[in-house]
């Protein structure tokens, strides 16, 4: 079975690749790029661990077919930060306890900035619209929503 | 296991290569066949993709609107010509899900999803479809009865006429996990009427059969009348004629035949 070869935007970084027909961007991610931010969580589109932006827009990145990128750009937890410096939702994430064990947290700061992106004002309906692709099972929605709000209301999540 | 993926630049190529290849499956926004594939299902060996531009196009400049087959619910949400049709696109998934899935791929949707299909069930849809041997329209009713044996054509667009008014199309999706999860019933009705008087109805009930499916003896309650309360009990008395539902972990086959028909007397009531 050939391989396809595939180039993309990878937070900002041109990258070029071969993947097996079929691959998911997940996987291309996790195990080709070595970019360990989105998790894998049920392979099904139910549960966003695995939530990416691509070309500003929030995907499923298990249910993307990888190849289906090319000539894309994709945004993943790992290009949130800025150097040392944590984007504000990772601060506000930090600041409001919406982490416990963090398993679905990548894929809820994507979902959140996918949401600030659009809507920098967002009311607590319309975050709770914004993650109701995610599922969380430990910390508790509540902290995670608090944080989203914490981290418009700052004002400081425009970057 | 890999798989051969082949991408075309039109629908026409797309369709030729789907019927020339029993194990052949197309790729619209991912959530059905990528979702397969993740499970390793060995049926598909190879994934068909069209980049045809065509596919994602809406148009609604008359009163018969047309919506491509590769158009995203985020993109009807985004369109406000298709306000009818929001509250069924925006009772699927959550937002990567709507960016992603596709209104052709919900004609395939197995339950507890395809509820975007009831809508366009109620709405007497037309589904174009291409294969090799080229385009044809058919009815929405006839297609999803023969849904599983639909291999080797393409869905390339579907097309309904707009209601003449807001009131007269209704959705309803009944889950558990609000805003998002699988329907235990989804229904919903098209009720044009000419001076006061319910003509040509059209109720769809998702999740109460093995496909979508109409609700052909609560229509026939409601044709002729006015939408007052006698039409509304006959309805909702005649719903659960001629489903067959299953039990499924979201609720039991039983439970959907009991509360069909309150679910839909409250659609017709226009409660929330």
């Amino acid at each position: 079975m050939s391989k396809t070869a595939l180039q993309f935007r990878h937070n900002g970084r041109e990258v070029a690749l071969f993947v097996d027909g079929g691959v998911n961007l997940l996987v291309a991610l996790r195990e080709l790029i070595g970019d360990m931010t989105p998790k894998f969580g049920c392979g099904q589109g139910g549960c966003g661990a695995c939530s990416v932006l691509i070309d500003g827009e929030l995907h499923l990145s298990c249910l993307t077919l990888a190849e289906s990128v090319d000539g894309r750009s994709v945004e993943t937890l790992d290009g949130l930060k800025d150097g040392p410096n944590l984007h504000p939702l990772q601060r506000a994430f930090m600041e409001q306890f919406a982490a416990q064990c963090g398993y679905c947290t990548p894929g809820m700061l994507m979902a959140a900035k996918a949401l600030l992106d659009r809507n920098p004002t967002p009311t607590r309906a319309e975050v709770v619209e914004a993650i109701s692709g995610n599922i969380c099972r430990c910390t508790g929605y509540e902290p995670i929503i608090n944080a989203v709000l914490a981290a418009a209301t700052s004002g400081r999540a425009r970057a | 296991m890999p798989v051969t993926v082949k991408t075309y630049a039109s629908s026409g190529e797309a369709a030729s290569a789907l019927s020339s290849d029993r194990s052949a499956r197309y790729l619209g926004g991912g959530t059905i066949v990528m979702r397969a594939l993740n499970e390793g299902d060995v049926s598909i060996s190879t994934v068909v993709r069209a980049t045809d531009r065509a596919l994602s196009r809406i148009d609604t400049a008359s009163s018969r609107i047309t919506i491509g087959a590769g158009v995203t619910f985020a993109k009807i949400l985004a369109e406000r010509e298709l306000a009818f049709l929001h509250a069924p696109a925006r009772s699927i998934g959550g937002p990567a899900v709507r960016n992603m899935g596709t209104v052709g791929g919900n004609l395939f949707a197995q339950n507890p999803y395809g509820d975007f299909t009831v809508a366009l069930l109620a709405l007497d849809a037309t589904i174009s479809v291409q294969s090799g041997f080229g385009a044809r329209d058919v009815p929405i009713e006839e297609f999803l009865q023969s849904r599983e044996r639909q291999s080797g054509t393409l869905v390339v667009a579907v097309s309904c006429q707009k209601p003449a008014s807001a009131d007269a199309f209704r959705y309803r999706k009944i889950a558990r996990i609000k805003p998002k999860g699988g329907s235990v019933i989804t229904l919903a009705a098209h009720l044009p009427s000419s001076s006061g008087r319910i003509s040509g109805a059209r109720i769809a009930l998702g999740s109460m059969a093995a496909t979508q499916m109409r609700a052909k003896a609560a229509e026939r309650a409601l044709e002729g009348r006015s939408l007052d309360d006698s039409a509304i009990s006959a309805a909702a008395a005649a719903a659960a004629e001629g489903v067959s539902p299953t039990d499924n972990a979201l609720g039991s086959a039983w439970y959907r035949r009991e509360i069909v028909g309150v679910h839909l007397r409250r659609l017709l009531s226009g409660l929330e």
